[in-house]
């Protein structure tokens, strides 16, 4: 039964197993590499996209439960590395071996979008499902601040929280 | 001056990556709807560096990117010395040549440590090259040259020519026999952090890593494979595995079953409707307690010796204090973010791998072996690492792919889950060392014997797998009278190098017990550190720095405690002092301060990246994950049951490099091993509770 939903913004139908996870449709079938496989468990965060605005684990998620919803992976979250999120990661130079980091962005701009202005223990309590094998947790913290910087600029509300 | 993606702009890619067959270039991933665009051919200079008329400078890395840094500080090196634009660099991953050595791979933190001369050598050859195509087209003496900034210019009338203009020329001519590097004083690169040149990609999806590789026609596999130990498949069923949608085929090759499907979740999906019948084998009762017992045992013979000095029975027999103890440390996996996988497409005339691997000599050679094709035949792509840690020095995945490319005839990705990964690995071994010293009346240590128990990485000279005893053997304390023996026992549980190898356990060991020695003596673990150290005058100064740095000796909250301890391997010297609190039975790593010395530093931001890497690895062996063996076969599977360090857990840390005009050490497993026997004193130092068998569990600090 072929399954519609949109993709970073753009119709997108397949036609898989409806038990098929999203993750394997992103990137066996619809060649979108950049969400990884880490665990396949929701263990570990590689996986990470947006559905409706709502990080998940694509892992886990059968792609028939994704029907006529918003799918935003990686690769969509700008055409031009300009999300905040990903300007911070850029300027702090987070990554290492980088394989984490889609999800740990995907997870971050999760976060952004409810809390303006995390705090350490709101990263901690957001960005703990996420591994980083290399260790760049404090590089991720402090990027982290800064992308809440960079959107508070950007929608001109540099206090209180997005509405 | 940061890079930016739109200064590594797709054009620049798709040029250098057409231009550098066999090399794989960083930015393969194109834009949907990215097409090819007419490219001129960069001149090449030499090994390592690719010239185009456009200006663009193509370095080829012949070390993997799995996180620790070499596209980035390899690149310094060569720009360094070529005096080119660092905007105009592009990079691409190198293909197996003997011109990147007799083995290439990335392993032992030696990619600095072996390419700062030849690659600043490359440079500068390139550079002379372009100065002597400038002298000729301009007629003038070379003398009277000079460069900057990826141009040359003319002292004498100030003319400028840029090195895309020369490129073509440069390439025609011989390499020069001699040549000079530059005065570390003269240096404008090095030592300084430029922005990481595959941030931009890291950031978006679009770096290519092993598992992202696609090709056309490609089917997807998995492989079941007999859990136990040196066990097998005997035989199989595959009929229920055939009705799941996307199951194309099921192949026997050498490790197990392939099953071979339109996507990896079909494939995943028939393995677990595929029965088997294994041939568990020998190892089928191999369980850990059973392994214990055999170290235990061992332990009580005499080893083969791997360091005597003095006289450590004597000096035992006249020692005012003495002291026993016994250091124990699991089986571990690397678990890298990316699990194990590779793609391979056997054609009738050549084979092609793309894979993300440590050792690009080992994938070629295990290729040409399964395939019968010659290495010019057969094209290694190395991708990008989702983390190797030792793993990826392996390649037995590779022929796994080729095998199941050869029988079907098709290109072919194949992934191992992330319970192939963690119950097929080549495992950090298990270690039991058992300790004893003597102190004088005075406090100070005179006898040091240790027995290690530690399965062998492979090599033994007069009894003595060195990499096993590392960390002990090499100890630079003065303690007049040394001994160390070892005994590896015959384990079917294949071990390989896991970050910081044989130090990964034994410095936990040794700085423990030297800690154990310092609380017996009445003496700060600072102090007698320092004392012994007297003759080392690099350990010594990564650990007055530690000390200094993170204020040894002041007054610290009720429940915590400082921790120290010191290391030199790699070619490095590194001290760290970590803070832990433990209140309720909760342990609490707070602030880790590292010291370290590794000779001249090329990039800083590189270095303190690697330093907090290790030191979260190191802090997930401490306080984390296992490996057990039950019925010869791994228990664990998962990171449910392989837990590693989370951004909850991070301490801050801080790292302080010592400036130095040394020769550069390695970086990438430096801190590994300090972390672990700073946390175990601090947790002594907090609660007066010394632990000796990691990892550290929570029923320990109750």
């Amino acid at each position: 039964m072929p399954i519609t939903f949109t993709l970073n913004g753009k119709p997108q139908t397949v036609d898989v197993s409806p038990q098929m996870p999203l993750l394997w449709v992103l990137r066996d079938s619809l060649g979108m590499t950049g969400t990884k496989f880490g665990c396949g468990m929701a263990l570990c965060g590689c996986c990470t996209v947006h559905i409706n605005g709502q990080p998940v684990r694509s892992c886990v998620t059968p792609i028939s439960t994704v029907a006529a919803k918003n799918v935003t992976t990686i690769e969509g979250l700008s055409s031009d590395n300009s999300h905040p999120v990903q300007r911070a990661w850029i300027e702090v130079d987070v990554p290492q071996c980088g394989y984490c980091q889609s999800g740990q962005i995907m997870t971050a701009a999760g976060l952004l979008k409810k809390t303006a202005h995390p705090t350490d223990a709101d990263i901690d309590e957001a960005m703990h499902g996420n591994i980083c094998r290399c260790g760049t947790y404090q590089a991720i913290r402090q990027a982290v601040h800064l992308a809440a910087q960079y959107q508070a600029a950007a929608t001109g509300n540099a206090k209180g929280d997005v509405a | 001056m940061s890079v930016t993606f739109s200064a590594l702009n797709r054009r620049g890619f798709l040029k250098a990556g057409v231009a550098t067959a066999g090399g794989l270039f960083i930015g393969f991933h194109l834009p949907e709807g990215g097409k090819l665009e007419a490219a001129t051919t960069p001149a090449k200079l030499n090994a390592f560096i690719h010239i185009g008329s456009d200006d663009i400078v193509t370095f080829t890395i012949q070390k993997s990117e799995m996180g620790q840094g070499p596209l980035t500080s390899l690149s310094q090196l060569l720009a360094e010395e070529l005096d080119c634009d660092w905007k105009q660099i592009r990079t691409v991953f190198a293909p197996v040549d003997p011109a990147y050595g007799p083995l290439q791979g990335t392993f032992g933190s030696m990619s600095i440590r072996t390419c700062w001369d030849p690659m600043r050598k490359a440079g500068a050859s390139a550079r002379d090259m372009l100065l002597e195509a400038a002298a000729q087209r301009w007629g003038v003496a070379k003398s009277q040259l000079r460069t900057e900034n990826g141009q040359v210019i003319n002292t004498a009338s100030n003319a400028r020519l840029s090195y895309g203009s020369l490129a073509d020329a440069a390439g025609k001519l011989t390499a020069p026999a001699k040549v000079a590097v530059k005065d570390p004083k003269d240096f404008h690169l090095i030592g300084t952090s430029p922005k990481r040149l595959d941030t931009p990609l890291k950031v978006n999806g679009s770096a290519g890593f092993g598992i992202d590789a696609r090709r056309p026609g490609m089917v997807y596999a998995v492989v079941a494979r007999c859990p136990v130990f040196g066990g097998k498949v005997a035989s199989f069923n595959d009929s229920k595995t055939k009705t799941v949608p996307g199951v194309q085929q099921v192949v026997r090759i050498s490790s197990g079953i392939a099953i071979v499907a339109d996507n990896t979740w079909s494939a995943m999906e028939g393995r677990r409707a595929l029965q088997l019948q294994l041939d568990e084998g020998k190892n089928a009762n191999l369980n850990s307690a059973g392994i214990r017992e055999l170290f235990v045992n061992l332990a009580e013979k005499p080893g083969a010796v791997a360091r005597n000095d003095g006289d450590v029975n004597a000096a035992f027999a006249n020692g005012a204090k003495k002291l026993e103890a016994v250091y124990e440390a699991p089986y571990m996996s690397h678990a890298p973010m990316e699990p194990m996988n590779c793609t391979a497409e056997v054609r009738a005339d050549g084979a092609e791998v793309w894979v993300s691997t440590q050792m690009q000599t080992g994938a070629m050679g295990i290729t040409a072996k399964i395939t019968g094709f010659s290495p010019d035949k057969i094209q290694i792509h190395t991708m990008f690492l989702g983390g190797g840690f030792g793993r990826r020095g392996a390649v037995e995945y590779v022929g796994e792919a080729v095998e199941v490319s050869k029988a079907i005839g098709k290109p072919v990705k194949l992934t191992w889950s992330r319970e192939d990964d963690m119950q097929h690995d080549l495992y950090r071994p298990a270690s039991y060392s058992k300790f004893s010293a003597a102190l004088d009346h005075d406090g100070w240590p005179v006898a040091w014997n240790t027995r290690v128990v530690c399965p062998s990485f492979g090599g033994l000279r007069n009894g003595v797998d060195r990499t096993s005893v590392e960390g002990i053997v090499d100890l630079e304390y003065s303690i007049p009278n040394f001994h160390v023996d070892y005994h590896p026992p015959d384990v079917e549980i294949p071990v390989t190098y896991w970050r910081s190898v044989g130090y990964s356990q034994n410095t936990f060991f040794s700085e423990s017990f030297l800690d154990e020695l310092a609380v017996a003596a009445g003496k700060d673990p600072f102090e007698f550190r320092r004392h012994l150290l007297a003759k080392s005058p690099r350990l010594l100064g990564v650990l007055a720095l530690a000390a200094e740095k993170s204020g040894w000796g002041k007054p610290l909250p009720a429940g915590h405690g400082r921790g120290i301890a010191v290391v030199n391997n790699i070619g490095s010297y590194n001290a760290q002092v970590a803070e832990v609190s433990v209140q309720n039975g909760k342990l609490r790593v707070h602030r880790v301060v590292c010291a370290v010395d590794c000779g001249h530093a090329i990039n800083p931001a590189g270095i303190e990246q690697q330093i907090q890497s290790g030191i979260v690895y190191g802090l997930s062996a401490s306080l984390k994950g296992a490996i057990t063996i039950d019925h010869g076969r791994v228990v664990q599977g998962n990171f449910n049951h392989y837990d590693v360090l989370r951004i909850d857990e991070m301490p801050v840390v801080e790292v302080h490099i010592v400036p130095s005009q040394n020769a550069p050490g390695g970086i990438g497993e430096a801190s590994t091993p300090t972390i672990i026997p700073a946390v175990a004193n601090a947790i002594f130092a907090a609660t007066g509770r010394r632990l000796r068998t990691l990892p550290i569990r929570p029923e320990d600090l109750a």
